[in-house]
């Protein structure tokens, strides 16, 4: 379940007491339900599911994420190639 | 007031002219008055052209010279329904007539005469059918064909979905051109004429319950001078397919079974532009699986693959050509998918309509 | 896109892949709980990475799938009746019932719609008066926020003519049963990410100690997935069962409080029987009493329905994770997508049908 995807909030208004806001996903902009981040704010990325903002994305954690797997690459580089002159040279 | 003659009924017909009666009729479609009212005020107006306006039962066309060369008749028939009727980039019209001129381009024809049978719902705008018939007549223009003969018939309100069109086309193809799966070779290249989702997502960007707003038309068109300048290019071309319903992965799911070959595309070469791949992952849909109006698959062998392309992307209507993938000769029937990660998938063939989902 | 695009780096994944081979020592079987995740892992081909000692079985995950069939039923049985216009996510169109699909009510004359939120329907409702119009609500937690905003709203304009006919199923209560049902092989848990945008971690540390299975938050993009996948084994090989976040740009251990304390006001826990599994016990959400207005089971008269599944039918052994879908006496025979005994099979994130579009033997 849970096909959510990340939008950015463009704009903001109230709907009859409803929190409804304009968010543009990629150049395709949908008509979404935000009354369950009451904090969120212009230009902030949300998760939406079905016409519904139900989490506010992270930017820092989103940037430290991406860096803990960019290290990772190095890591594991750096370890494979430890471990390939480790290996004992090939008989001729 | 004349005196106490007695009314000449035989005579008679109403006064009322066409533009008083704004709606379709269950008249409309009984092939007296009303009926020629329609052909005179709306069909003649739009598709005016000396062969429709013989109004006979049938046209009669000479092809003999066409014929004389070698040529070969290609004749193909459509029929078009689509909510909404208008739609961005087009309306049902465009369909009904790129639709059938690109059956005819996918054999190599060079189109010429149309027909167009109207099926009408009670109850249908007259102005509506009257700006479709435009956009038809426009449409017909572009592709350089006639619309030579026609029908109306009206369902009752509830029955018709607004507005059926079908169309049936005629088209010589020339001598020494013979496209068909008979001719794929495993190592052919497959290559895509341009973005693949752009009709799909542009009619769901304006379906009911499910709409968005975006950049994103109909890529509608007429496809049988890009397949002139293909054929111009590499006259070894294999197949043509044009991915209407059930999209990219239909189409390949068709060539690969008549060719009794597997086809394996490589995901990161499938284009799409950047707003309808957005589209497609906010309502889950695979873009290989969504109807596409104005592209066209081709089958060439591999070492042509540079001269089709270049052949391609100097044309309007295949800038964005590029290589899907190849004919191979493992998996015969079968469409695999190589993914960016470098794991591989089969495409199947879709099973009915693309249904957004949540999950 | 943003925030979707970069988790998809080829080669950020291979090393992932690469990484959680080299720390895997021996065979461990993983979960996960999300049919959006099972949708992921086989388009991009993520098990296909992995080494041969990570094993992913597909859980219960996709509500498209566990929704009973007396639901599929009480649907088909509402739709039929003049006057009513069913709407419903895409994924139920096809779900078969003891006899048919939604499809084939809206072939015989039934209004049958597809929308893409609970809030089309209200719209329904709102713009045809005349008409009864009847969501059918069902999902995961992910989905009850938006499904409870339907009721609130009905509520508030007073809409004589909406009502629900709700199937909330959970995932805690999943993990429960899977690991106490005779069989069980799942180690550990990949944590649906959407599902805890909602509701927070917290359900999570207890069910990690009283089983001893680690529980990893994991999003649904490739590198997301391999992430969790890392983290899970990391935990397995050093012997620890704990919960692990490994989605924060977007799960919390809170969740999302405003969205808890409607589904609390609008939702109340009860016995839900999982399609092919059987009964779990407070495993699902009805509507309250004080929305019972609102709910569709009491507005129409669905009580009579009783289910005839498929006796051909395995897709319980295939959702617990004890049946390979390949494994099953009927797939690809009388069970294909196109003539599907299970839930499992219609749904793209079935496990059923999943196997079988990828060709899987």
């Amino acid at each position: 379940m849970c096909l959510a995807v990340p939008g950015k909030v463009e704009s903001i208004r109230d709907e009859s007491g409803t929190r409804m806001g304009r968010v543009n996903f990629g150049g395709v902009v949908k008509d979404v339900c935000l009354a369950y981040l009451p904090k969120v704010a212009v230009g902030d990325y949300a998760l939406v599911h079905v016409g519904f903002a139900i989490s506010r994305i992270d930017e820092a954690s989103a940037q430290e994420t991406l860096r803990t797997f960019a290290e990772l690459g190095i890591l594991a580089e750096g370890l494979a190639e430890l471990q390939a002159s480790d290996e004992p040279a090939p008989p001729p | 007031m004349a005196g106490d003659t007695q009314p000449d009924v035989a005579s008679f017909t109403c006064p009322t002219p066409l533009r008083d009666r704004p709606q379709i009729v269950m008249g409309h479609g009984g092939g007296g008055a009303l009926s020629r009212d329609l052909v005179e005020h709306v069909f003649l107006p739009a598709f005016g052209n000396p062969v429709l306006g013989r109004l006979g039962d049938s046209a009669v066309l000479d092809l003999g010279p066409r014929l004389a060369g070698g040529g070969r008749l290609a004749f193909s028939t459509d029929s078009f329904v689509v909510r909404p009727l208008l739609f961005p980039g087009g309306s049902i019209g465009e369909l009904a007539v790129n639709g059938t001129v690109n059956d005819l381009a996918m054999s190599g024809a060079d189109p010429l005469w149309l027909s167009a049978a109207f099926i009408l719902e009670e109850g249908l705008a007259i102005a509506d059918l009257a700006a479709i018939a435009a956009r038809m007549a426009a449409a017909a223009r572009t592709a350089g064909v006639t619309i030579v003969t026609g029908d109306t018939k009206v369902v009752e309100r509830g029955r018709g979905d607004g507005l059926t069109i079908t169309t049936a086309g005629i088209g010589i193809v020339p001598a020494g051109v013979d496209l068909g799966p008979h001719r794929i070779r495993p190592g052919d290249a497959v290559i895509v004429s341009g973005t693949l989702a752009d009709h799909g997502m542009a009619i769901m960007s304006v379906r009911e319950g499910l709409g968005f707003e975006a950049a994103i038309t109909s890529d509608t068109a007429p496809l049988h001078r890009l397949v002139a300048v293909m054929l111009a290019a590499c006259p070894g071309v294999r197949m043509l397919r044009d991915p209407t319903r059930g999209g990219a992965a239909a189409s390949l799911n068709e060539i690969a079974t008549a060719a009794r070959l597997g086809v394996e595309i490589d995901e990161r070469a499938i284009p799409v532009a950047p707003v309808v791949a957005s589209a497609c992952e906010i309502l889950g849909l695979d873009p290989l699986q969504v109807a596409n109006e104005g592209k066209l698959l081709a089958v060439v062998p591999a070492d042509s693959s540079a001269v089709v392309l270049d052949a391609l992307r100097a044309h309007d209507l295949g800038r964005h050509a590029t290589v899907l993938g190849r004919i191979v000769a493992a998996h015969p029937g079968i469409v695999a998918v190589r993914t960016a990660l470098g794991g591989s998938r089969i495409v199947p063939l879709p099973l009915g309509e693309q249904l957004p989902r949540i999950c | 896109m943003k925030h979707l695009a970069e988790y998809r780096d080829a080669d950020t994944a291979r090393r992932l892949a690469a990484e959680i081979g080299r720390i895997a020592t021996r065979p461990w079987a993983i979960m996960e709980v999300c049919g959006g995740q099972t949708h992921s892992i086989i388009r991009h081909g993520i098990d296909q990475l992995l080494p041969t000692e990570v094993e992913l079985i597909h859980g219960p995950g996709c509500p498209v799938c566990v929704t009973p069939l007396e639901t599929i039923d009480k649907a088909l049985a509402i739709a039929r009746q003049p006057g009513v216009t069913l709407c419903s996510f895409g994924d139920m169109l096809r779900v078969p019932g003891s006899h048919e699909d939604l499809f084939a009510i809206k072939a015989a004359g039934g209004d049958v719609r597809v929308v893409y939120s609970p809030l089309d329907a209200v719209a329904l409702a709102r713009a045809h008066p005349e008409r009864q119009v009847v969501f059918l609500a069902i999902g995961f937690e992910t989905t009850a926020p938006a499904n409870a905003m339907a009721v609130k709203l009905a509520a508030r304009e007073r809409l004589p003519n909406l009502s629900l006919l709700v199937s909330h199923v959970l995932v805690p209560p999943a993990i429960r049963a899977i690991m106490r049902s005779p069989g069980n092989r799942v180690r550990a848990f990949l944590a649906a990410g959407h599902v805890c945008s909602v509701m927070g971690t917290w359900q999570y540390p207890p069910l990690a100690r009283e089983f001893g299975v680690p529980i990893v938050v994991t999003g649904f993009e490739p590198l997301d997935l391999l992430e969790g996948i890392r983290r899970t084994v990391v935990q397995l090989e050093a012997g620890r069962h704990e919960l692990e976040n490994a989605y924060p740009r977007v799960v919390t251990e809170r969740g999302n409080e405003p969205a808890q304390a409607v589904i609390g006001e609008v939702f109340a826990p009860v016995d839900r029987a999982w399609r092919g599994i059987g009964v779990i016990p407070e495993s699902g959400w009805r509507l309250a009493e004080a929305y019972a207005e609102f709910d569709a089971e009491r507005r129409f008269d669905v009580s009579g329905i009783t289910a005839v599944e498929s006796p051909l039918c395995k897709s319980g052994e295939v959702l617990k994770g004890a049946l390979k879908p390949s494994q099953c006496p009927a797939f690809g025979k009388e069970c294909t997508p196109r003539t599907p005994l299970g839930a499992t099979m219609v749904s793209s994130e079935g496990a059923c049908a999943a196997y079988y579009n990828a060709g899987r033997t």
